[in-house]
């Protein structure tokens, strides 16, 4: 597939080119890791955005604090495809360290922003390149050498401004915005950056290249929010009383979101005093066991983490299990334990979440794709949590929870916050006998009691497996299955509570795809390469949690092959799905596989699908 | 049943109530097991000083000390967790409700080794708790390997000598920001008692190591947390008398003897040095002197240290008066116009 359908350079001495590519191309901004560039990154970003244009951002970063290259990639895409795409259109290469090979690796016919002293037109004959001289245009705007390095960036968003058709009206407005109100001065200092070197380009930079952005309206309403934000708005919302946490890459930013938001949303008017608890903990045991304790004592706890942190958790989620305590895990995927890749994204603990602990011990997981899902699952999995007492994990991963996405809107939320069985002093008072672990209603859910509850009945004792239905110590064998086998009713009624899954049916379809969590985007764009350019119809099914429902073995019973697509190397969900379903569905199940710790694309799928099939 | 006694009135404390809500279910550890005198002292302290037992939460790690919550305390919520991890468990409990009385009972496992990183944590976060150590020196439910808490040349049944240093945990817990530090024996029913009820009394984290001889596993002869090598090293550092802030102080201890230590319920503990002049009061004093008890192989046992004016946990948090637990939707779910002031920020 040839990327740009476009005559490379053919034109480039009569100026303006014949063809246009309008708003479906992608842009990759090559910096070093430190360098200040994610203002000018988001600025560029956002006033795309503002102009109608459907964008996706995806910042590709190293493990390290400064030195490391860098890379933002923006798409801008008419028909709201958002998934990452591939092949760069339009490259600013401000990274001397990776310059040659970012040129190398472009498809003939893109562009090429560059720093003048890398002399990256030398490289190929086949690009348009545009060299801007960023230290000698900085030096006038901005006095004090100490900021050039900062301002520096904003020179290209001034450049691409002009090459692209960028609306100036909108980058200044995004600009200021980015700055705020109380950094007004360095907003200006940034914005004289921006006009340099859009007359710089202007005067010196005559456009060659197909890449063009035009007002659209598609973006009315949206915002601009990472997943880690959205998730800890909706902790916020979802009442979450105690955060306990121990940082690490890609999580540690939905706790420090959510410190922010809570001391804005959550502080006592009157008293100025907290509604909640947010401690830092020594590790990921004690930040999960802390979490225990506070929900077992009646709070809305939460933690967040990534895969290192879930591996020291599996103990108090084992007991969390038996025991019956909510708890609700933000499991934020990458890829690899110790250095591993922890700056790269992965669906890489859905199969150990699913089943984390030892005994017989299963857990509900969430998948949200969008923010709007981080923040509406953030509230769901916390009602869930409690109505099951029970942990759950919400399972996002790097790739949305730190990247920018644009999103619809968050809903606020309708229901009233759902505490589960939960028997107070007035309560108990009205019940003959209390006994915890006992299933009153046939639901497999048993009634608690919080302490602190002042009657002579509310107290119990918690302990891990061995108990009777009244909390009482118990060895025997029939307290230990009579107990499990309620888990397993418990885990069934779930089933029926679980958010349900997103169903595209088509009678033609021979095939169905299913995918889950950050996929989905790839897998949507896919659908319609497919359609397009194979004319091969597709159903689909956006699986949004686990424990399955019914409706995913009838999906695999309509179609003749399923693919699953994993984002981890040996199919978790497929697995998953393997210990579960009937052999005859199993039989029809096909994996698809990405595990490169890139944000998954559609050509890749598209690719396989093609290849599996045959075709 | 139908011979008829007269039963005896039962003996009622100050809310009313008789012993048996502060009675747990029966224990199931060793006979003469130093753990079940601990236990013991628990309901006595908590029936005398009239605490609600719906007030208490007890929480512990894994272990024969571990389990004994399930001993005293029946109209407690309890929790029996994972191996050392009660500080965690307990920490997350007292965020959750801040008015539940925290008694924490570990193992020296617990505290020393599998839990020694949270338990160092809780002292810096001044958990407002009670955190008991019964302290044998061996892993008793595992049948009687060394725990940390052993010292230079003790023994094991095995007749394996220890030969790796010892953790104290008071001296971590002095250092690291506990707020009340004490040790005891579980066989001095008299100190231990006062102790315990000072702890209740304090408003921060007491830690109580008590040495508490595991008889089946650490009892023998060379071993140093036996039964009569205690009783023979132990040095009390004071008299003690708790003196619960309901009651007049009467005083049986002459005035100018005694050092008072008011406590931050309004209870005073009254302590009478027996030997030199001991000053809790001032962690310097109290870090030479276990250091110094150390070099001679005593054992040094009373109110180690106490701090009243550090912050605790709930302070540094600046959390509401009431429980997060409990705090209704309207307090904790902001209004649809704070969740409309955001999304037009990131419009
Ligand atoms: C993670 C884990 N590792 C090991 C054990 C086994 N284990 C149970 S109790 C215990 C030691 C108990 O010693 P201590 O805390 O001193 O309590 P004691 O029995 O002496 O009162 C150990 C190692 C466990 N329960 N969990
Ligand atoms: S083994 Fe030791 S510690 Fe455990 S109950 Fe028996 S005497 Fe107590
Ligand atoms: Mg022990």
């Amino acid at each position: 597939m040839s990327t740009f359908e476009v005559s490379p350079v053919a034109s480039s001495s009569s100026g303006e080119q014949a063809y246009r590519v309008v708003n479906d191309f992608s842009i990759q901004v090559a910096t070093v890791n430190g360098s200040g560039s994610q203002t000018a990154n988001n600025v560029l970003m956002r006033s795309i955005f503002q102009m109608g244009i459907p964008v996706s951002g995806k910042n590709l970063f190293p493990s390290n604090i400064a030195g490391l290259p860098t890379w933002f990639t923006i798409r801008a895409n008419k028909n709201g495809w958002i998934a990452r795409k591939k092949e760069i259109g339009f490259l600013i290469a401000m990274n001397p360290e990776t310059a040659r090979e970012d040129v190398l690796n472009l498809e003939p016919g893109a562009a090429v922003v560059y720093d003048e002293p890398l002399k990256l037109n030398q490289l190929r004959t086949d690009l348009h390149f545009y060299p801007v001289p960023f230290d000698k245009l900085v030096a006038p705007v901005c006095p004090d050498a100490k900021l050039r390095k900062l301002v520096r960036n904003m020179i290209y968003d001034g450049v691409a401004g002009q090459l692209l058709g960028i609306d100036f009206d909108e980058i200044h407005k995004a600009l200021y915005k980015q700055f705020g109100k109380r950094k007004a001065k360095a907003a200006d200092l940034n914005w004289n950056a921006v006009l340099a070197g859009r007359q710089f380009a202007a005067e010196h930079l005559p456009k060659t290249d197909p890449f063009r952005v035009e007002r659209m309206d598609k973006t009315s309403g949206k915002i601009i929010i990472d997943g880690n934000a959205a998730a800890a708005l909706g902790c916020v919302f979802a009442g979450c009383t105690v955060v306990t946490w121990y940082p690490i890459t890609p999580s540690s930013s939905l706790v420090d979101s959510m410190t922010g938001y809570l001391r804005r949303l959550r502080t006592d008017k009157e008293t100025g005093k907290a509604t909640f608890a947010v401690l830092q903990a020594e590790d990921e045991l004690a930040a999960v066991g802390m979490v225990i304790g506070a929900s077992w004592a009646g709070a809305r706890a939460m933690t967040a983490t990534s895969g290192p942190g879930i591996s020291l958790m599996a103990e108090f989620v084992g007991l969390g299990y038996y025991a019956e305590v909510p708890a609700v895990i933000f499991d934020v995927q990458r890829t690899g334990p110790s250095t591993g890749l922890p700056t790269r994204t992965m669906q890489g603990d859905v199969l150990s979440n699913a089943l984390l602990s030892h005994g017989d011990t299963r857990h509900p997981l969430f998948f949200p794709s969008s923010p709007a899902e981080c923040f509406q699952m953030a509230i769901d999995a916390f009602d869930f949590a409690e109505l099951f007492q029970t942990p759950v994990f919400v399972m996002t991963d790097l790739d949305l929870g730190m990247n920018n996405w644009m999103a619809d809107p968050f809903e606020y939320p309708t229901k009233p916050i759902n505490r589960g069985k939960v028997l107070d002093a007035e309560a108990l008072g009205k019940v003959a006998d209390f006994a915890r672990y006992r299933d009153v209603d046939g639901d497999g859910i048993p009634y608690r009691t919080l302490p602190g509850t002042n009657h002579p009945k509310a107290a119990y004792f918690t302990r891990g497996s061995g108990h009777n239905d009244k909390a009482g110590y118990s060895e025997r064998e029939d307290d230990y299955i009579n107990n499990v086998d309620r888990l397993s009713r418990k885990f069934e009624t779930m089933r029926k509570h679980v958010p349900p899954p997103e169903v595209s049916l088509n009678p033609k379809a021979k095939i169905g795809i299913v995918y889950y969590g950050t996929s989905r985007w790839a897998a949507e764009e896919c659908l319609d390469q497919l359609a397009r350019e194979y004319d091969l119809e597709a159903a689909s099914f956006r699986l949004l949690a686990y424990p399955f429902t019914e409706a995913l073995s009838s999906f695999i019973e309509r179609h003749e092959r399923v693919y699953v697509i994993d984002q981890n190397r040996d199919g978790q969900l497929l697995a998953l799905m393997r210990m579960e379903l009937p052999v005859e569905l199993i039989a029809r199940l096909r994996g698809i596989r990405y595990y490169g710790g890139m944000p998954l694309d559609a050509r890749t799928l598209t690719n396989e699908v093609v290849s599996q099939e045959g075709l | 049943m139908s011979t008829v006694t007269a039963t005896p009135p039962k003996k009622l404390n100050r809310i009313g109530l008789d012993v048996l809500p502060y009675k747990g279910s029966k224990t199931t550890l060793c006979a003469g097991c130093g753990h079940n005198s601990i236990s013991e002292r628990l309901i006595e302290v908590f029936f005398e000083l009239g605490v609600e037992p719906w007030q208490v939460a007890k929480m512990s790690g894994i272990g024969c000390s571990s389990k004994t919550p399930a001993y005293f305390l029946n109209q407690s919520h309890g929790f029996n967790s994972v191996h050392g991890r009660a500080p965690a468990v307990s920490t997350g409990a007292l965020l959750a409700n801040k008015n539940l009385k925290g008694v924490v009972v570990t193992g020296d496992g617990d505290t020393a080794s599998i839990g020694i990183g949270q338990f160092v944590h809780m002292l810096r976060r001044n958990v407002p708790l009670m955190y008991i150590i019964e302290n044998n020196g061996v892993y008793g439910l595992t049948k009687g390997q060394f725990s940390a808490t052993a010292d230079i040349g003790s023994k094991q049944k095995s007749g394996v000598i220890n030969e790796m240093h010892p953790i104290d945990c008071c001296l971590l817990a002095i250092e690291l920001g506990a707020t009340m530090v004490g040790r005891s024996f579980s066989g001095d029913k008299r100190q231990l008692s006062n102790l315990l009820k000072a702890g209740i009394s304090h408003r921060g984290l007491a830690v109580i190591d008590v040495i508490s001889p595991c008889v089946t596993f650490n009892d023998h002869e060379g071993s140093t947390k036996s039964y009569s090598y205690v009783k023979e090293h132990d040095i009390p550092l004071h008299e003690m008398q708790y003196v619960p802030y309901y009651e007049e102080i009467q005083v049986q201890m002459e005035d100018g003897q005694a050092q008072d230590v008011e406590l931050h319920d309004g209870s005073h503990l009254r302590l009478r040095a027996i030997r030199g002049d001991f000053d809790p009061t001032n962690k310097d004093v109290s870090l030479a002197a276990i250091h110094e008890a150390d070099k001679k192989g005593e054992v040094l046992t009373g109110l180690l240290y106490v701090q009243k004016d550090r912050e605790t946990l709930h302070d540094m948090l600046r959390l509401v008066d009431e429980p997060l637990a409990t705090l209704p939707q309207s307090r904790v779910r902001p209004g649809p116009e704070a969740l409309e002031m955001i999304m037009e920020e990131l419009r």
